[in-house]
């Protein structure tokens, strides 16, 4: 690595500083290579900018302000509850600009560098970056000290790492004043009185729980029967339940047809198939999924292989044209952040000649953070049975639970599911308090083939709510001993 | 931080090989491609290009080291601004990574309590906190990695050996009766997973647990292994058979080892069944002679190609598979695959073994290219320098051991190939001919069938074809 030529030259440079983009690069120095980032906006992507992490310092200032709220059930008195909105957010803000701020010292600690702009494949080795056109979500983490100007760069390997953006409905775009996207809703001035949520998925259900803990009148609609469409029917029922209980209107079955902007106010027309409904509220948020950034990279030029919107790799990141690379959510789903910094360890090791392995995604947990907290792994019970699986449900109930009645916490399920004929723990659905720090139990348990025996010989930690886990395994075998 | 060079994967089933030679020495200035050492895997040398540059501070796996696990490290090199002498292995202050590296297997079983392979690797330095498995699954008998110095052959007959298994695999491998110790783990550090047991219930390639597993009453789940029979003996036991030192012991290399256990399972999953037939050769021999006389010399004399008589007979064998299609074919578990073309692997044996090289669309070729072919690749199989994709593949083989004056023989056909030749000496016999004696030149050749794929009707058909061929050997030229 002699004298100025060198100087732009890279092992790898990977498109994106999201969360697999900067694991992949600082993995790929690890491995010894020469590495480079292009980041366009902000290090640690929308996860940890405007995503999962700000959005778990907005719910945290949420499930605080609900304790305080219910402060007399502990024998606690707390008085003139209130909040304030900028302040909330600002916390939240402070939360991302910290992690922020560690990813950049992160990748200077591994020499990797980083390089400021908007970047193109202009041929199979090489990048060009360009000075950043989007404009950017305010407010900006400033950009790390020593980053490289826009050029062209050269790479032996590139990895496409540009991650995904909020799926737009025709007719129903996004204003960022009154019909917002997760941005808007993460940064609000104030608090709406009422919001209409569209789409219930993850990031729809999260804002919904935050802004009704906060006081709005909250309505979500939901084309697909159920809500949170990707878990078990049986918890996302227990969570509707518990949602509506809480004061948020569900809305399944249904498509908003029209939307009418007022002026402070959207009015969105309801269609469930059996009528029609007008529905006015002060905010929108539209929550229907994302879609991935494959534009302006160079990749229809070069070739490189897409399929519905996503670029298609071989499992190990690879594309159809040698020298190019795709991880997290611009190569497909499942678009979650783990899954990215996954697949980027996986791709760069394979790029190393590591003996790597496709991830199994049928083992990959999703979580979501509302109140009450949702998680869950493999198979739900319907898509067990639609494989052709015998199965053998357990359900616990925190209720049954010491720590979940210490707690104050005594509404939550934990379900799982095994193959009757082998013993296999075909999935773990989880609804309650601190779930999503429960799942990765059977995560393990999954990863390492463990059947019910195993999981029944394990010894779990009195008093936790782990013990819900124990006891639903358990469950499934009629040996469940505290219900 | 100097850079790792791990022991690479010269092929996607490699899991070890024998550091055959280092070209580059400690204190060499190391360039992207240079060729730093040469990695004898299962059949093959082949060379390791660096990737990374700088000084090859330290040489990790000495020069003939066998079964180094892949991604292990066999060399540091410096980075940029390090000084090579201050170099040690590995960065991360873990406990270094022997020099000698792992015993090889089949020395274990003596040696007093070996370090377990297994531990070895994962003692390694950072580069192994890796999402890529750390794999041992060795290419011969499953347990060569297994901690604990199991021993040779199966190892199920070892008592008290554990088994790395998942707990499902173990189930399902319980409730199928089938005994885990042969199946090669595919997980972590040769660790037998669900899948592995699925391939081997569904390949037919592991056996039935022997007699106390099978009965899963009297088989504590806890300890398969334990109360079996070795499916053959391990090396103490063969040894206790002779009186010391009226032996020499020689390790397998890698070649042993892949020929061992690719018979081994191809004589006990293939039905094998076997044909034979004469064939005349005088026209051939005629043939040859006269296509041989033609060929143009060079200024010292010498011929520009000279057909054997093993030439006519791959080329005999890939035009009678075009003309009995159904024969060209290879066993795929659940499907048979029947082949466009006729690509027919030659047996070549050499010093310690042999190499089986494809002969690829040897029905489109000319005699002579496939003898030049065959020079060629005989050459280089001799040499041990043949890429794993020209070792790999056809339908069929030739093995023809004529030359060593073996009239006839069966061969072991080469899992998953369909069906193998074998082709004695060709020799005068006094045959009747139209009611008189006749003296003719004539060779026996056997075919053996891989019955799932060829029954025997087709495959006489197969070697009816070939004996027209040979014995109107014109019908090659045109």
């Amino acid at each position: 690595m002699t004298g100025e030529s060198m100087a732009n030259q890279y092992d790898i440079i990977v498109i994106g500083g999201g969360p697999g983009g900067y694991v992949a690069a600082i993995r790929a120095a690890q491995l010894g290579f020469k590495t480079a980032v292009v980041e366009r906006e902000h290090l640690g992507g929308i996860c940890l900018n405007w995503g999962c992490i700000p959005t778990k310092a907005l719910l945290r200032s949420a499930e605080i302000y609900h304790y305080m709220q219910h402060a007399k059930d502990y024998g606690l008195s707390a008085e003139n509850i209130g909040f304030d909105a900028g302040a909330v957010v600002q916390r939240s803000r402070g939360v991302s600009g910290r992690l922020n701020g560690g990813v950049g010292m992160l990748l200077k600690k591994n020499k990797v560098d980083v390089i400021w702009g908007e970047a193109s494949i202009s041929k199979p080795g090489e990048v060009v970056v360009t000075a950043t056109k989007k404009p950017a979500m305010q407010p900006q983490a400033p950009a790390p000290k020593g980053i490289l100007e826009p050029g062209t760069y050269q790479a032996k390997h590139i990895i496409v790492a540009t991650g995904a953006r909020p799926r737009v409905l025709p007719g129903i775009e996004p204003d960022g004043k009154l019909i917002w996207t997760y941005f808007e809703a993460m940064v609000p001035q104030a608090m709406p009185k009422s919001l209409l949520v569209m789409g219930s998925g993850a990031i729809g259900i999260e804002f919904a729980s935050f802004y009704r803990t906060m006081g709005a009148e909250v309505t979500v609609v939901e084309v697909m029967p159920q809500i949170l469409p990707v878990e078990d029917a049986e918890i996302a029922g227990l969570a509707r339940k518990r949602f509506e209980k809480q004061g948020i209107k569900i809305i399944t079955g249904a498509k908003v047809t029209k939307v009418e902007k007022g002026g402070n106010t959207v009015t969105a027309t309801i269609d469930d198939g059996k009528g029609i409904q007008t529905i006015t509220a002060e905010r929108m948020i539209s929550a229907v999924g994302v879609v991935g950034n494959i534009e302006n990279l160079g990749l229809e030029k070069l070739g490189v292989k897409i399929e519905r919107g996503t670029i298609v790799t071989d499992g190990l990141g690879r594309t159809n044209i040698p020298g190019i690379y795709a991880i997290g959510d611009v190569a497909g789903p499942p678009m979650l952040a783990h899954k990215a910094e996954h697949e980027g360890v996986i791709c760069v090791e394979t790029i190393k000649g590591l003996h790597t392995h496709a991830m199994d995604k049928g083992m990959i947990p999703g979580c979501t953070y509302c109140n009450p907290q949702i998680a869950s792994v493999g198979l739900t019970e319907a898509k067990a049975k639609e494989q052709g699986y015998d199965i053998r449900v357990g359900r616990f109930p925190f209720v049954g639970n010491g720590k979940a009645i210490a707690l104050g916490e005594p509404e939550g399920l934990v379900k799982t599911i095994f193959d009757k004929k082998t013993g296999q723990l075909l999935g773990a659905h989880l609804i309650g308090a601190e779930v999503t720090e429960l799942i990765q139990g059977f995560v393990i348990a999954m990863n390492l083939e463990t059947t019910e025996e195993e999981l029944i010989h394990a010894v779990f930690p009195h008093p936790t709510l782990s013990e819900t886990m124990h006891e639903s395994v358990m469950d499934a075998y009629g040996r469940v001993i505290h219900i | 931080m100097p850079i790792n060079i791990l022991m690479p994967a010269l092929s996607p089933t490699m899991e070890k090989g024998n550091l055959a030679k280092w070209l580059k020495k400690e204190g060499d200035t190391v360039k992207s491609g240079d060729v730093i050492a040469e990695i004898e895997t299962d059949k093959a040398t082949m060379e390791v290009e660096a990737v990374d540059e700088g000084i090859l501070a330290k040489i990790l796996v000495a020069e003939g080291t066998a079964d180094v696990p892949v991604n292990q490290p066999i060399a540091l090199i410096a980075g940029e601004g390090e000084d090579p002498k201050s170099v040690s292995a590995p960065a991360s202050g873990a406990p270094a990574p022997k020099a000698e590296t792992a015993p090889a297997p089949q020395a274990a079983p003596a040696a007093a309590a070996p370090q377990p392979q297994a531990n070895t690797v994962s003692g390694d330095a950072a580069a192994h906190m890796s999402y890529a498995r750390v794999d041992q699954a060795p290419a011969g008998p499953a347990q060569a990695s297994r901690p604990n110095g199991a021993s040779q052959g199966n190892g199920a007959g070892q008592g008290g050996n554990r088994i790395f298994a998942s707990p499902l695999a173990k189930r399902i491998a319980k409730e199928a009766g089938l005994d885990l110790a042969p199946i090669q783990g595919s997980g972590p550090h040769g660790r037998v997973v669900e899948k592995d047991v699925r391939a081997a219930i569904s390949g037919g390639t592991a056996k039935p647990a022997t007699a106390p597993a099978a009965t899963p009453a009297q088989a504590p789940a806890a300890k398969p292994a334990a109360p079996q029979l070795a499916s053959s003996m391990g090396a103490d036991q063969v040894k206790a058979m002779f009186e010391a030192g009226t032996y020499e012991e020689v390790p397998l290399d890698g070649m042993r080892k892949t020929i061992a256990k690719r018979l081994v399972e191809s004589k006990q999953t293939v039905p094998h069944f076997y044909l034979s037939l004469d064939c005349e050769l005088d026209a051939l021999m005629a043939l040859r002679e006269q296509i041989n006389a033609a060929a143009t010399k060079d200024k010292d004399g010498k011929p520009a190609y000279k057909l054997s008589v093993n030439d006519f007979v791959i080329k005999a064998l890939a035009i009678a598979l075009q003309r009995v299609p159904n024969a060209n074919a290879v066993w795929a578990e659940d499907r048979i695959l029947k082949m466009k073309h006729s690509d027919v692997g030659v047996a070549v044996a050499i010093e310690g073994g042999l190499f089986t090289p494809v002969i690829r669309k040897a029905e489109q070729k000319t005699l002579t290219a496939i003898s030049a072919e065959m020079k060629d690749l005989a050459g280089r199989a001799r040499n041990r320098r043949l890429k794993p994709e020209e070792y790999s593949g056809g339908s069929t083989a030739v093995s023809n051991l004529g030359m060593f004056g073996i009239k006839n023989f069966q061969a072991v056909i080469n899992p998953p190939q369909g069906t193998i030749l074998a082709v004695g000496a060709g020799e005068q016999r006094v045959v009747v001919k139209n009611g008189a004696p006749a003296v003719i030149q004539a060779m026996t050749v056997t075919l053996s069938c891989d019955h799932r794929v060829v029954d025997g009707a087709l495959g006489a058909e197969l070697l009816a074809a070939f004996k027209v061929l040979i014995e109107n050997p014109m019908g090659m030229l045109v």
